[in-house]
């Protein structure tokens, strides 16, 4: 048993999930922009949830992918390589994605504000679709040949499971957004997002629990399925509390559901790390994708530190911003005039 | 197309492009939170201002860092996937400690600061910005050691002939590491202060253009102040004033520290990379004397096509021995010692599909680090030159009122840039062939290199890599565009754009309810008052 790649699949796990429980709401958030924030208002408090914490979250992707390259060197190599498109997909996503919160507020014109909330809310789109998808193969397998390298062309990878995995995530972004809303608003942008949540929440987890279900049936191992027990009773509990208006706890339940979810998904394919669908002796496994055991005992040293403190001031960024954002906290826009003596005499110190 | 020839493109523009908004991130970042230091120990007002000021345009351009910096992370493994099966047992370590240890730090932390104005204690505040700026220092460190190592292996053994790491601390303490890494910290700060400078030199030319100011007759200013132009009271000069001359000392400092560690990091090319080096000289023989112009044909092996039109005897040996005989040695020198070492032509492996058993060019394409190393020097020196100028210009209080000094001066922006750039695209573009540069003169470790023709992700097409490569490029440029008008748009609104609060503050008591026996619309305004945000997206 290889001690060290085992540590180093369950911390790339763990980076995995923790970038669908945070990233996750903040991808929704943006899709709901363009969904459900009928209001540029709305659309303000929406985004203003997620303001001081979405670029955190979003590390929790940049490390999961560093990861990946330094303990599984070939995992990160062949994966990449081989879903070359929807990769670069996912970067121009979360690209636009970025650009469009810090700038959206930098404009007042209509036209400006529409296009960056296109470009946040189509951003979050394609990029959660494109994080499905590359996680929908890389546990259900590509057409890797004996190097690693994708055999097939450049589309060789859009199969049902890409497909499947992609609106897994985009689904659950949705649903996990909406009581993420819920919870962190007030007014109508809380109110609408609980209905959203209790209503179309059991179509769009639909996606998801079917990957999770199928990976299930494709192993051999049982003992997964106590995980799988344990994200049932998480997402019904959301539900039913989201029905009462117990947010928080709602929440807590859809966190619950995704942690032990995918937990599932990542134990019922180790110990292989990327399967070859052309034939399993290519497979990639964590003993033969994995860094030397000198380079993960570096690593683990370094994770070890670091990991539990990002979580300690992590959380304490949530419990700084911790109050409900609703209308009332959101400032007027007001226009960039330049500091230049107009003709009149005098500059327009009109807002 | 040669998709090698592609990806490199690639890899060039997206770097180039990213290392535009990263100097000025890592520059402008200590500035900041110097100069918010400043105001939370003095409570000066102009302090606020520069902090408030500089701090918007920061923001502005840090998230294109952010949102580019994602695509150097994924792209080793989409289009250099045999370099990164090859090196990952090594590279990905400074990569994932550059996760773990400094962007978590750096994006957690800032958006405590953006968000924690008014909400979180004045010196937490301010300590969540030195917290980020912190990890954007680490961040560039980890991700050079990472490139250092490429320069210059250390730290490893071969095991069937792939690297595997046996010493981190030899990695971290590279001596190429820490002397780039030093060189481009300076380089960042010279960016960053020349910045500050051409910014508020603007502003003080336009106080003085609308007659805000005036200069007495022996050419102090005499500081006035319109009202009715949001932002430029009296304090306004002030801020200008001090923000111009801490970037002038700022840049000149930058320059200082990259004269003295590129110094450093010369000599270690020397050792290291001696054909590097002799590219940087388009020096075809032994020699000591450092070219200022060449021409002819750069690019040629045949010592007859170049022509020195102006050399400095010795100089070249003091840069690289420190004296002014050692004889450096030329490219019709080195490149036999190479053939020796490396073999005349790419293995004749599969792998490497056409590109195998083709012969190797030794020798990178001199027009480019030639010049490259020029400019670098040429513009690194423009602008420390301008910054002491400014200073000497502007020592009555404020600056001429001559519009093109004021164009120059905000051109000047550009020159530590462009030194930036040059630099890069010098020593990157002159470590080809190679992607992992084997050193001759091995204080690395012996044997462990990498053809860059040999790095390539073998099953990825090369129309897959045009298409990315268009992509990224328009997106890119249209992104860039975007920022250029954003950081214009907020530095002609001057301190007004930065902080409406401060001059805007009865704007609540002169909306529609306005009724003082409406309890509701008091309420309102109560919660307006105490609720409001002092910032939102």
């Amino acid at each position: 048993m290889d001690v060290l790649p085992t540590i180093w699949f369950i911390a790339v796990a763990f980076l995995w999930i923790g970038y669908l429980v945070l990233e996750g709401f903040d991808l929704g958030v943006g899709m709901h922009m363009l969904l459900t924030g009928r209001t540029n208002k709305r659309r303000r408090v929406m985004l203003n949830t997620i303001g001081p914490v979405w670029d955190g979250n979003e590390v929790w992707l940049i490390t999961a992918g560093a990861a990946i390259f330094a303990a599984f060197p070939f995992w990160y190599a062949s994966l990449l390589s081989a879903l070359y498109l929807p990769v670069l997909f996912l970067l121009l996503g979360l690209i636009f994605r970025a650009v469009a919160i810090e700038w959206r507020g930098k404009g007042t014109s209509k036209r400006w504000v529409r296009t960056w909330d296109l470009a946040l809310g189509l951003g979050s789109f394609v990029a959660a679709f494109m994080v499905g998808a590359l996680l929908g193969l890389t546990t259900t397998g590509l057409p890797l040949n004996e190097n690693g390298d994708r055999v097939g062309g450049a589309f060789a990878w859009f199969t049902p499971y890409a497909l499947l995995g992609g609106f897994a995530v985009v689904g659950f972004c949705l649903a996990h957004a909406a009581i993420f809303l819920a919870l962190k608003s007030d007014g109508p942008v809380r109110h609408n997002s609980r209905k959203f949540f209790v209503r179309w929440g059991p179509l769009v987890l639909l996606p998801i629990v079917a990957w999770v279900l199928v990976i299930q049936y494709n192993s051999d191992k049982l003992w997964p399925l106590a995980l799988i027990l344990i994200a049932v009773i998480g997402v019904v509990a959301a539900w039913i509390f989201a029905r009462k208006g117990r947010e928080g706890r709602a929440f807590t339940g859809m966190a619950v559901f995704i942690v032990a979810g995918a937990a599932s998904i990542f134990a019922n394919v180790f110990p292989v790390v990327l399967p070859s669908t052309l034939d399993p002796a290519f497979n990639l496994t964590v003993s033969n994708a994995s860094s030397g055991d000198y380079t993960l005992g570096v690593m683990t040293w370094v994770a070890a530190f670091a990991l539990p403190l990002i979580m300690a001031y992590q959380a304490w960024s949530y419990w700084v911003f911790r109050r409900r954002v609703s209308d009332h906290h959101i400032p007027d826009a007001h226009s960039i005039i330049p500091a230049i003596l107009t003709k009149a005499g005098s500059a327009t110190t009109k807002k | 197309m040669d998709p090698v020839e592609i990806a490199r493109w690639q890899f060039g523009i997206t770097t180039v492009y990213h290392f535009w908004l990263v100097p000025l991130t890592l520059g402008l970042g200590p500035v900041v939170a110097i100069m918010q230091t400043l105001w939370v120990r003095t409570g000066k007002e102009r302090y606020l201002r520069i902090t408030k000021f500089f701090g918007k345009l920061y923001l502005i351009n840090f998230i294109l860092g952010v949102a580019t910096g994602l695509v150097q992370e994924f792209q080793f493994g989409m289009a250099w996937s045999e370099y990164s099966r090859f090196v990952g047992d090594v590279f990905g370590a400074p990569l994932a400690m550059e996760g773990l240890l400094a962007f978590f730090f750096e994006s957690t932390f800032l958006g405590l600061w953006i968000f924690g104005w008014d909400r979180l204690p004045k010196k937490i505040h301010l300590a969540t910005l030195w917290m980020a700026v912190a990890g954007s220092v680490f961040s560039a460190y980890f991700i050079i050691v990472a490139n250092s190592w490429m320069q210059h292996p250390v730290g490893v053994e071969l095991v069937d002939g792939r690297p595997v790491m046996n010493d981190i601390w030899a990695v971290l303490t590279n001596n190429t590491a820490i002397a780039a890494f030093t060189h481009s910290i300076f380089g960042a700060i010279a960016v960053g202060g020349g910045f500050l400078l051409g910014i508020s030199w603007y502003h003080l030319w336009r106080r003085r253009k609308d007659g805000i100011d005036r200069v007495d007759t022996q050419g102090y200013v005499v500081v006035g102040e319109n009202t009715s132009i949001a932002g430029r009271d009296n304090e306004d000069h002030r801020v200008w004033l001090t923000a111009l001359r801490i970037g002038a000392v700022v840049a000149i400092v930058g320059f200082g520290g990259v004269a003295i560690t590129g110094d450093i990091q010369g000599k270690l090319i020397f050792d290291q990379q001696p054909l590097k080096m002799a590219a940087a000289e388009a020096a075809c023989t032994d020699g000591t004397s450092f070219s200022v112009l060449s021409i002819g044909d750069l690019g040629s092996s045949d010592c007859n096509d170049v022509a020195g039109i102006i050399e400095i005897p010795g100089l070249l040996s003091f840069l690289a021995h420190g004296d002014f005989t050692t004889e450096v040695k030329g490219v019709a020198t080195l490149v036999p010692e190479y053939q020796a070492l490396y073999g005349t032509n790419i293995p004749d492996d599969p792998i490497y599909g056409d590109r195998a058993g083709t012969e190797i060019n030794y020798v990178p394409l001199m027009e480019v680090t030639y010049w490259g190393f020029r400019l670098m020097i040429g513009f690194g020196g423009l602008a420390a030159f301008a910054a002491v100028v400014a200073l000497w210009l502007t020592r009555k209080g404020t600056v001429p009122a001559s519009k093109w000094i004021m164009r120059l001066a905000i051109l000047g922006i550009l020159a530590p840039f462009a030194a930036n750039s040059a630099g890069w695209v010098f020593t990157e573009m002159g470590r080809q062939p190679f992607s992992v540069v084997p050193n001759p003169n091995p204080s690395g470790v012996d044997g462990v290199f990498m053809f860059t023709a040999a790095s390539v992700s073998p099953g990825v097409s090369a129309g897959e890599m045009l298409f990315s490569l268009i992509t990224l490029t328009a997106v890119y440029a249209v992104l860039l565009v975007v920022e250029v008008k954003l950081l214009v748009k907020y530095t002609r609104g001057g301190i007004n754009s930065a902080m409406p609060e401060a001059f805007h503050k009865d704007e609540h008591d002169d909306g529609e309810h306005n009724d003082p026996n409406d309890p509701d619309a008091a309420a309102t305004r109560r919660a307006n008052k105490d609720d409001v945000l002092s910032f939102a997206y």
